[in-house]
């Protein structure tokens, strides 16, 4: 009786054993257990020997050829699809979709996806493969790769491992994860797709052909991977191991020709973490900093910007002053301000703001996007213009 | 034991031994074998596959699409969107080099489906069906067609994806055209090849391509094409045979997901079946159609996947107590609003929809269509000139009379039908089938049965064409047939079974052609069974009689009387079958009105008298 109680303790063991090992869908042949449970308590240990033998051996025969070898990426994909996000914000206009995508990359709710204008909201919403919403926080971006961050509260989220990246060589096969065209919604997973790496190359080579701040290499897809909604995107080796983060759509003025492409993630692997530990958020958000007596107003650079009619309008220039500082420097209409010094702006309050922080007679040097570029203007009050004396 | 093990082990060798067998071609000498035979496979299920395949062009040579062949005798599913330009009669190219006149049978214009035949052989390539609620994200899969109407040598066009997507719903243009709970796949789906196969990796069915997400790149595939699921088309295939316009179903009542996850019922109409099964505002949809329902979107998804009329299964949570029913779906239209949507379709204004160009533009010329009924010749033969630019004949379906000789006995033009043709068919084949069980047609006299209502109350039953009269226990119940019908809905809490007994009896006497219009409405599930039944419609006065028959044996198992629109009807299920005089005669019914079972009837004695002179 001892004898069967131990048979009996050591097959609980099995079947749990293989309920942890096999995905829970193949939990229905688990019946087959239960017929061998009598048989099992019955066998002497010969025949349990034999049948081990025999169950070894036929994995290492299956295993080893095309039965077995998985043509299906479903459970590849069944890995994946969790760390997915659908992303939801500004936009809707314009042929301007108001979703992108993301992915998790840690268990406390970091996400990473495209910085752009669908992030220019105060109400950013993720939902989650399973389903669930949640309200994100922009922790930060970066527009040189134009990367940026997101946080949802909780714990535990299926996410990539940063430190468990792939390099992939041209002609691997890829897969696409995305929201394309926004087609999922709610629990709904990602849409995939399937290509190759036709080439690893620097988006810069195609000598302004596809504009681009991001001026590193990229990984050109032989997959129409980027669509509306595609950008933040997951692309991943046939392991489903992070390979690279899905650009947006890109298109070649001249020739109408869609660029599908992902930028490599050890690219971005410092910005990401540049972000994630606060090396790049805006400064007035932070307490300590002492604000200057006489601050710089974008009056005083000569400065208008577009009316601040949302709660996060882009710092775009709409009006430059004639003789102004700014003019001096070489700001344009239309130039869309990114950076105070080394210190990113994401809308007309934080710039103003940023602007607080510096003295007005310090030099300032504005980063701005141009058509794509990224233009650096250094303005510098005028030194034949002594500093007027202001006695309070 | 060892014994066992042993034949296990040798089967195991045996099985895997071809595996192994290195070939040795040329440089493939260093391909891995599982590669080889990977591809040897995909090899192997393409050419098998292929051969079910069909591409469609309109008679004129212009406009066409793709599809593919489901049964030997030449049935095809190809889209209504297709169809719509290309008219009744079209001509089909397989593989095997023939040209085949084909003909329309039915159109699902809100699904995007529609059932050709291809005339001239029994034996055509048949496609093999597979299970499309199986496809698993990730599974290759690849489609067969004529893009860019590419098959002017008959030769289609295979592109090879994997699935991106399964259980996805893609909003219809106004009401037409609603995609649901269909697959997405990254294989090029590209104009043209609309209406064409789906297939897994094995080659098995497992969809019907029709649709992509364009928007800015032109309309060409970006990777992203849409399938109508191969398990919707096989609710819908009894209806498509039938030769009919169909129409897709609602519950009658709106869903939406509230904050918790949970999906609620948000309005529902007075006058909808859900509503007399005990569907109420706030009720949690739990299944549907034995699906777990998590999301408005999975509703919508189940929803669009029943033909209308079908009685599906819903389990709701109303005020914590589960509830299972069996709702009958409505149409999402009305009759006459269906066609007046597909007459107005003529100029679509979809551009998911992957249909030339000059498709498109064309039909924009021909405005609603209602004026261009005759074909312009002058425009055809510039189009000849100009093969390569697909443009359909005419833009409306049901008014086109040109008909080709080769065609013409098989179709016959009717308000609201595809193809008259088939319903008729199929209408003639179950009475056929139903004489094979008995003819009454001679027995047009007084029929009287006797039998037991329940445990206790002794039953006798006067149907003659004058009165239906009835007495059980005390109790006595006449109906006079020249009063109206459906003010006389007897014995109470029946639902009307007398009215339904004199409509029995009335069929079986007079036949499909005498009683009033009878049409095949198709296959449908009985009471929730998962087998589906012929169910021909019958129209007397203002009331409508669905009679089912047994598919496979022909018997009438059942009918259901509705004396008027949005009420519950009286049911009859129809047992025992016993021979006498020659005529099987059913010998046990029962009746059942709403949620509940009026009773069982077992009869004793069954009187048909031939003349109606003998008429109590």
């Amino acid at each position: 009786m001892a004898m069967y109680s131990k048979r009996k303790k050591t097959f609980e063991l099995i079947t749990q054993l293989v309920r942890k090992q096999l995905n829970y869908k193949f939990s229905r042949f688990l019946f087959l257990f239960e017929r061998w449970r009598k048989e099992f308590y019955r066998m002497s240990w010969g025949d349990i020997g034999y049948w081990c033998i025999t169950v070894t051996w036929c994995y290492l025969v299956l295993s080893s050829n095309s039965i077995w070898a998985d043509t299906s990426f479903s459970n590849v994909i069944d890995d994946v699809q969790p760390k997915i996000v659908k992303i939801y914000g500004a936009g809707g206009f314009r042929g301007l979709e108001p979703y992108q995508s993301g992915f998790l990359i840690s268990s406390q709710g970091h996400i990473v996806t495209a910085w752009s204008y669908v992030l220019d909201t105060d109400e950013l919403t993720v939902t989650l493969n399973n389903g669930h919403r949640f309200d994100a926080q922009i922790l930060g971006s970066d527009p040189r790769t134009e990367i940026a961050l997101l946080k949802i509260e909780g714990s535990d989220f299926p996410c990539f491992d940063l430190e468990k990246t792939v390099e992939v060589d041209t002609g691997s096969r890829i897969l696409a994860f995305s929201n394309i065209f926004g087609v999922a919604t709610g629990d709904e997973s990602a849409s995939v797709l399937h290509g190759c790496i036709a080439a690893r190359s620097a988006l810069a080579a195609r000598r302004g052909a596809f504009v681009l701040p991001y001026k590193g290499p990229a990984y050109i897809l032989d997959a129409m991977t980027n669509n509306p909604g595609a950008a933040g995107g997951a692309l991943t080796d046939r392991q489903g191991q992070l390979a690279g983060v899905l650009g947006k759509e890109l298109r070649d003025a001249a020739n109408n020709t869609w660029l599908n492409y992902a930028i490599p993630i050890n690219e971005l692997r410092g910005a990401i973490d540049d972000i994630r530990t606060g090396k790049i958020i805006p400064r007035h958000m932070d307490a300590d900093i002492k604000k200057p007596k006489f601050p710089t107003t974008i009056e005083h650079l000569g400065i208008s910007l577009v009316p601040d009619i949302l709660t996060k309008t882009p710092p775009f220039i709409d009006k430059i002053g004639i003789g102004s500082l700014a003019e001096l420097a070489g700001l344009r209409t239309d130039d869309l301000i990114l950076y105070v010094d080394e210190h990113m702006v994401q809308s007309c309050k934080e710039f103003v703001r940023e602007l607080e922080l510096i003295d007005k007679d310090d030099k300032i040097t504005l980063t701005v996007r141009r058509d794509q570029e990224l233009v650096t203007a250094e303005l510098q009050a005028k030194s034949v213009s002594p500093a007027t004396p202001q006695s309070d | 034991m060892t014994q066992k093990v042993a034949t296990a082990m040798l089967a195991v060798a045996v099985v895997s031994a071809p595996l192994y067998a290195s070939e040795n071609e040329g440089s493939f000498s260093n391909v891995p074998q599982q590669v080889l035979q990977a591809e040897a496979d995909r090899v192997q299920a393409i050419a098998t596959a292929l051969r079910s395949s069909v591409s469609v062009f309109s008679n004129d040579g212009g406009g066409g699409g793709s599809g593919v062949v489901i049964s030997p005798d030449g049935y095809a599913l190809t889209n209504y969107h297709v169809v719509q330009p290309v008219g009744e009669a079209m001509k089909c190219s397989m593989p095997d080099g023939i040209l085949y006149d084909a003909v329309i049978v039915g159109i699902d214009p809100t699904g995007d489906v529609a059932l050709i035949k291809l005339l001239g052989r029994d034996d055509f390539p048949s496609a093999v069906m597979g299970d499309s609620d199986q496809v698993r994200v990730g599974d290759w899969c690849f489609a067969v067609g004529n893009p860019f109407l590419l098959a002017t040598d008959f030769q289609p066009t295979v592109t090879y994806g994997l699935v991106s997507g399964i259980h996805r719903y893609q909003y219809p243009a106004g009401t037409l055209l609603e995609y649901a709970d269909c697959l997405q796949t990254d294989a090029a789906i590209n104009p043209g090849n609309s209406g064409g196969p789906l297939f897994d990796g094995k080659g098995h069915l497992i969809g019907v391509n029709g649709r992509g997400s364009f928007e800015k790149r032109g309309r060409v595939n970006v990777g992203v094409g849409y399938a109508i699921s191969i398990n919707q088309i096989k609710n819908f295939m009894g209806f498509l045979r039938s030769g009919r316009i169909v129409d897709h179903a609602t519950l009658g009542a709106s869903v939406s997901t509230d904050e918790d996850g949970r999906v609620v019922v948000t309005n529902i109409l007075k006058s909808s079946d859900a509503y007399r099964r005990g569907l109420r505002y706030g009720d949690e949809i739990l299944f549907f159609g034995n699906r777990v329902i998590q999301s408005a979107n999975e509703f919508k998804n189940t929803l669009g996947i029943y033909p209308k009329g079908w009685r599906v299964p819903i389990e709701f949570n109303q005020d914590g107590k589960r509830q299972t029913r069996l709702v009958r779906l409505a149409g999402v239209h009305r009759e006459e609003e269906l066609l007046g949507k597909m007459q107005r379709m003529s100029d679509p204004p979809h551009q998911d929809k992957p249909v030339p160009d000059q498709e498109r533009k064309h039909r924009k010329q021909d405005g609603d269509g209602q004026d261009d009924q005759t074909p312009d010749e002058g425009e055809k033969s510039s189009e000849k000139d100009q093969p390569d630019v697909p443009k359909p004949s005419k833009p409306t379906l049901p008014q086109k009379k040109n008909i080709p000789e080769s065609v013409a006995p098989v179709y016959e033009a009717r308000r609201g039908f595809a193809n008259y043709y088939f319903n008729r068919f199929h209408r003639d084949r179950i009475w056929k089938a139903l004489l094979n069980h008995g003819d009454f047609q001679n027995c047009d006299g007084a029929w009287t049965l006797t039998g037991q209502l329940g445990e206790e109350d002794s039953l006798e039953l006067v149907i003659s064409s004058e009165h239906v009269d009835c007495r059980f226990g005390d109790e006595q119940e006449l109906i006079d047939l020249k009063q109206d019908l459906d003010a006389q809905l007897v014995p109470h809490g029946s639902g009307g079974l007398l009215v339904a007994l004199h409509l029995w009896h009335r069929f079986l006497t007079m036949g499909p052609e005498r009683f009033g219009e009878v049409y095949y409405l198709g296959t449908a599930p009985m009471s929730g069974q998962n087998e589906l039944v012929d169910v021909l419609v019958a129209i007397h006065d203002t009331i409508e009689v669905h009679f089912q028959c047994d598919v496979k044996t022909g018997y009438l198992v059942g009918m259901e009387m509705y004396p008027e629109r949005d009420v519950d009807p009286c049911e009859i299920r129809f047992d025992r079958y016993e021979t006498r005089d020659g005529n099987e005669t059913p010998y046990r019914m029962e009746v059942r009105y709403g949620d509940k079972s009026y009773g069982i009837i077992e009869f004793e004695d069954v009187q048909m008298d031939a003349s109606s002179d003998d008429s109590a």
